[in-house]
């Protein structure tokens, strides 16, 4: 079985809000969010929206501010200024509600190494107080969507970069989140890969109305479907549907788009190696 | 935040939640233990060595006068035993503290602070992990050390129990206070050297209180303060079935007073933020 071929989505067994509900309430709001570490702004009074059941790229720069940004929403960071809403909970005042409904896979690796490949995902469901029996089910459920159910028991340092990345994800949708935010997923890893864990994600978003936002420095990830937020030092300098962001800055793709927006360049379809 | 309208989601947790997430944390960290035979053989070999050789050694240099708990006079091997219990455990808290540093720099430690249930919480479950982790190390010690004859009361293997539950949460917490302020694990051996040996040395758990008065009544009043001392006192009357009420009262405050400050620097608008954006990336 190919990674490919094992990269379903699977039967629908998220809780998804009723459409109209959906629809009411952003699934992620930032409001003139700013953030600082001693004298040094990393974020300036930034705002932008994520729909329900979209998937919106965060374009930056190493350093624009996308890290920052995660840490905030996922109170790792306490908010300084502004306002951070998922599904309309306010992650300051109400984290526990506003948390329940996130998935997130950071940039750096977060897995544990010396457990195996089911213990993780055991380990991430206690943390969100679901029982252990229906831990099993549900990590057996997305081993499967996964192409890892033949690993369950193999320890995590084993797998291939791609397979981690994989089981990331996977972890993420354990608690059935309404929101997933991934930052810098598909860093260091092969195109085929890549490839599929784009598409897997994208399906996620059509498949299971999960809202997606996708933080990258990669042009050639981000579909002209897509929404499109655009951070560069700090500040969000862009936003809307790709068309829009590009016919705004006057460019005739995102690449030039990007250039014109913040004056930077970039070879080869990415903002940095 | 200025929505009107939430999408409605069932507020607050239930006890089976929290009871799930804290089998979860220990359960995770008893695995991480077994795994890790080394740490255990070693966590082992610390105390066996004081015991077999230092003890051994100084048996006949130190004597020792009849003091509580003790009715009649002892052999040093005896004396110390409750004191290396309590090093095993000072070397358990330091340890586990190292694994959180560890876990913060590899990126683990988001894993658990950004579960929905409570920081304080969550951080206190990591706290009764190292120490449930640490139970099992001194009660293997015990047996090992009752083939070399140090045979407390039957009864005092289960009073000795809560002490040990308390010291090994003042002295987990108290490392989860330090690695909040450690940046980086290389620092982390170093900063260890300045309060596991201090902390260990200066205190009743090799020698009795009145016989550091007669050599250094400086160093006297400096093991007194130490919290350390209570530690081995509490856990030295509990294996007799005796309370020491002084003692009790000093770990259960130092217990309180770094579990407080362990919690209030993980709080991310306090401890982390200060440290620079996660993953070293802005």
């Amino acid at each position: 079985m190919t990674a490919t071929d094992a990269f379903s989505t699977g039967p629908n067994t998220q809780d998804i809000p009723p459409r109209h509900e959906a629809a009411a309430i952003p699934a992620l709001s930032i409001d003139g969010v700013s953030h600082s570490y001693g004298t040094r702004q990393a974020l300036i009074g930034i705002g932008f929206s994520v729909a329900p059941a979209s998937f919106t790229a965060l374009l930056g720069l190493n350093g624009a501010g996308k890290s920052t940004l995660f840490s905030l929403i996922t109170r790792l960071f306490g908010i300084q200024r502004g306002h951070i809403g998922i599904f309309g909970h306010d992650v300051a005042r109400a984290p526990g509600e506003a948390l329940r409904l996130l998935g997130v896979v950071f940039q750096p690796r977060t897995l544990d190494l010396d457990l195996s490949v089911t213990q993780n995902l055991l380990y991430h469901a206690a943390l969100h107080g679901i029982a252990r029996r229906d831990a099993r089910a549900r990590s057996g459920e997305v081993l499967a969507r996964i192409g890892l159910a033949d690993r369950t028991g193999s320890k995590v340092r084993d797998l291939s970069g791609g397979q981690m990345r994989r089981l990331e994800i996977a972890r993420a949708l354990l608690h059935r989140p309404r929101l997933l935010l991934l930052d810098e997923a598909t860093v260091g890893l092969d195109v085929k890969a890549r490839a599929d864990i784009l598409n897997h994600v994208r399906r996620l978003v059509t498949e299971q109305g999960i809202s997606v936002l996708w933080a990258t420095h990669l042009f050639d990830e981000i579909d002209s479907s897509d929404d499109l937020v655009v951070l560069h030092q700090g500040r969000v300098l862009a936003q809307g549907k790709v068309a829009q962001v590009i016919a705004a800055a006057g460019g005739s793709d995102i690449n030039t788009a990007f250039m014109r927006l913040t004056g930077s360049s970039a070879p080869g379809g990415s903002l940095a190696s | 935040m200025t929505s009107a309208t939430t999408t409605p989601i069932r507020s607050g947790f239930s006890l089976a939640e929290y009871l799930t997430c804290l089998n979860g944390i220990v359960w995770r960290e008893a695995l991480r233990f077994l795994h890790q035979r080394e740490r255990f053989i070693s966590a082992l070999v610390r105390p066996l060595v004081w015991l077999f050789i230092f003890a051994a050694g100084f048996r006949q240099v130190l004597g020792l006068s009849i003091i509580p708990p003790y009715e009649t006079y002892i052999l040093y091997e005896v004396y110390i035993a409750p004191g290396l219990m309590a090093m095993i455990q000072l070397f358990n808290g330091m340890q586990s503290s190292l694994s959180m540093v560890y876990d913060r720099e590899m990126g683990n430690m988001r894993t658990l602070l950004v579960s929905p249930l409570p920081r304080w919480f969550l951080l206190s479950c990591k706290l009764l992990a190292g120490t449930a982790v640490s139970l099992l190390q001194v009660y293997a010690f015990l047996l090992i050390a009752w083939f070399w004859d140090i045979v407390p009361p039957p009864a005092g293997y289960l009073t000795v129990l809560p002490a040990l539950v308390l010291s090994g949460l003042m002295l987990g917490a108290l490392g989860m206070l330090i690695s909040s302020g450690i940046k980086q694990l290389e620092n982390f051996a170093g900063v260890m050297n300045f309060v596991i040996f201090p902390m260990f040395f200066a205190s009743s758990a090799l020698y009795p209180l009145w016989r550091i008065l007669e050599g250094s009544p400086m160093l006297y009043y400096v093991c007194v303060f130490n919290p350390f001392t209570h530690a081995v006192e509490l856990i030295r009357f509990a294996l007799y079935g005796q309370i020491n009420w002084t003692s009790l009262a000093v770990v259960g405050g130092c217990t309180i007073a770094f579990m407080v400050g362990a919690i209030y620097a993980y709080d991310p608008s306090r401890g982390l933020i200060r440290r620079g954006p996660a993953g070293g990336e802005a």
